[in-house]
């Protein structure tokens, strides 16, 4: 499952020049997590999935959770005489849907900012292209940035704060992603990085999938493959409803 | 208890939809209004994203309206053939109205346009309402007055009558041109599309003021054309922007219909003017609220709107 990210992993790594050890016999960092499908189903309430892997010796774990990108317009309101409305907006492309970051220790103890900056590792350092060149400065812009990410915090689709990652004997680390009900779908990437001497010694992504399963994406399929006679079906159910309560009341 | 919500994409309390469902099921069968002006906001707070909780309001809107319809039916309150005019006018305002409602999307300003028209409305409509049945209802428990044609005074031959194609309305014991109807259902069913409501509020105080139409007739009339003017709209955000939480809506008419049939039973019981007087304090309610948000500085400024890629 994981070969092709690997793969690109270890093509980014060599990339970048880092002393990743994507030749070596043995890997230096492996992970994986506890279920590679999160099932969307009729009484989902959010999910907690556990990551869990092992080095080949001390280093600092730090983990970032992606969710599928998409794109994004942000608008600010401003005031139009005694009236707020859209005045400015950017649109942000490629933009993570869900983001969560956890480390085994305070992220400033192992990894230099040039590099959290370079992995993404952190709310601040999500790379956030604009769609375009906008007529303005980058304190506006920045504004716009900080923003979006108050607005998906809010969502509970990112998480400012750093969560913990568990490290047993050097060797064995695991830590806890719960996902919230709202949880957009598609394909997540976890993307682990070990940090030794102040470089990213080995890197893992892993991927799984968050779709929806069962009647729910049922529902949903039909909702988008067959919009017309879904929609003619949510009349008649409608209308079939409003008439037995009528009758029913009427018994009564 | 909890259930996840396939088109909407989050998970609700099921209690929380079936108490929403029943409240506005309630005042749908009482004022003879859809209710899509107060479960539309109502699902947007809870979180449901917008074109969804219209799409859906939409549907659960159909189911409470068929509930007090035929209710209304029973007692002889619905003018079929007043419904009939005002549907076809409502079809080709509605067509007019999407469009307009794209186009207004695109320049980015379409919840403004939305509040606005919304506080505009409302206030006007509220306003009008609440003069007209606040010294009627004084007279009436003064034992002074003892009309039971409300808002249908003498004086009101005007221009309108000497329009052609007239018709005779027996319900509404109206004897008037098709034009008015035709023409307030096309309004109607513009703002309505703009709007993203099945247009009750507006329609109901326009049938009694313009029209001249009885209350309650208006109410039952209202409701009849409300399914038309709402079953279309449920197929065209079904057919185009696939937005309808059939989930959702089953919660939300589940409980919704009941409350109708509790509505329309207490609605029966009261007098005309007090009917009025409770449907204007209802609506001016909505257009202070909505008012006070275009107006107070909002705690967050900054708002998003993604597509998937």
């Amino acid at each position: 499952m994981s070969v092709h990210a690997r793969f690109i992993v270890a093509l980014g790594l060599l990339a970048l020049g880092c002393h990743g050890a994507a030749h070596a016999q043995e890997a230096p960092l492996v992970a994986d997590v506890s279920e590679n499908l999160v099932a969307i189903t009729t009484g989902f309430t959010g999910k907690e999935v556990l990551l869990f892997g092992a080095t080949d010796g001390p280093g600092d774990i730090a983990i970032v959770v992606k969710g599928p990108l998409r794109d994004l317009t942000v608008r600010k309101k401003g005031r139009v005489g005694p009236v707020w409305l859209n005045q400015d907006e950017v649109t942000f492309r490629d933009v993570p849907s869900f983001y969560r970051i956890a480390s085994s220790r305070p992220l400033e103890e192992f990894a230099p900012p040039n590099l959290l900056s370079r992995f993404q590792i952190g709310t601040d350092n999500i790379r956030l292209e604009t769609a375009d060149n906008m007529s303005m400065t980058t304190e506006q812009l920045a504004d716009y940035r900080k923003a979006l990410v108050r607005l998906k915090t809010s969502d509970a689709l990112y998480d400012e704060g750093l969560g913990s990652v568990n490290t047993t004997s050097n060797r064995l680390f695991r830590t806890r992603i719960l996902f919230p009900s709202n949880v957009p779908t598609g394909t997540y990437f976890v993307e682990v990085y070990l940090f030794r001497n102040g470089t990213v010694a080995a890197a893992e992504i892993v991927p799984f999938n968050i779709s929806k399963i069962g009647f729910g994406a049922d529902v949903y399929d039909f909702a988008h493959g067959f919009g017309a006679i879904y929609g003619i079906i949510a009349i008649i159910l409608a209308a079939g409803a409003g008439w037995a309560a009528s009758a029913a009341f009427r018994r009564a | 208890m909890q259930i996840y919500l396939p088109i909407a994409e989050m998970s609700v309390n099921v209690f929380l939809i079936l108490g929403m469902g029943g409240a506005v099921g309630f005042l749908s069968g009482m004022f003879g209004v859809g209710g899509g002006f107060l479960i539309t906001p109502m699902l947007v707070f809870i979180g449901v994203p917008p074109p969804v909780a219209v799409g859906t309001g939409a549907n659960e809107i159909v189911a409470t309206s068929v509930s007090g319809v035929i209710t209304q039916l029973r007692r002889g309150n619905v003018d079929l053939r007043m419904g009939a005019v005002l549907t076809v006018g409502g079809f080709i305002g509605s067509g007019l109205g999407v469009w307009i409602f794209s186009l207004l999307k695109q320049i980015g300003q379409i919840d403004l346009v939305i509040s606005l028209c919304y506080v505009v409305f409302l206030t006007i409509i509220g306003s009008l309402m609440g003069w007209e049945s606040m010294p009627s209802v004084m007279k009436r428990r003064l034992g002074a007055a003892t009309s039971t044609a409300g808002a249908r005074g003498p004086g009101r031959h005007n221009w309108i009558h000497g329009l052609p194609f007239k018709m005779r309305f027996h319900k509404s014991k109206l004897y008037i041109s098709a034009i008015m109807p035709l023409t307030l259902g096309f309004l109607v069913g513009l703002l309505a599309a703009i709007m993203g409501v099945g247009g009750g509020f507006i329609m109901v105080p326009a049938m009694i003021y313009v029209l001249g139409m009885p209350t309650q007739v208006a109410i039952g009339t209202s409701l009849f054309q409300i399914i038309f003017v709402t079953a279309n709209t449920t197929f065209l955000q079904a057919t185009i922007n696939q937005t309808v939480d059939v989930i959702l809506a089953l919660l939300l008419l589940a409980a919704g219909v009941i409350g109708a049939q509790i509505g329309t039973r207490i609605a029966g019981k009261l007098k005309n003017e007090q009917l009025r007087l409770l449907l204007a304090l209802l609506v001016l309610g909505m257009a202070v609220n909505l008012a006070a948000d275009l107006v107070i500085k909002p705690d967050e400024i900054f708002s998003f709107t993604g597509a998937v890629k």
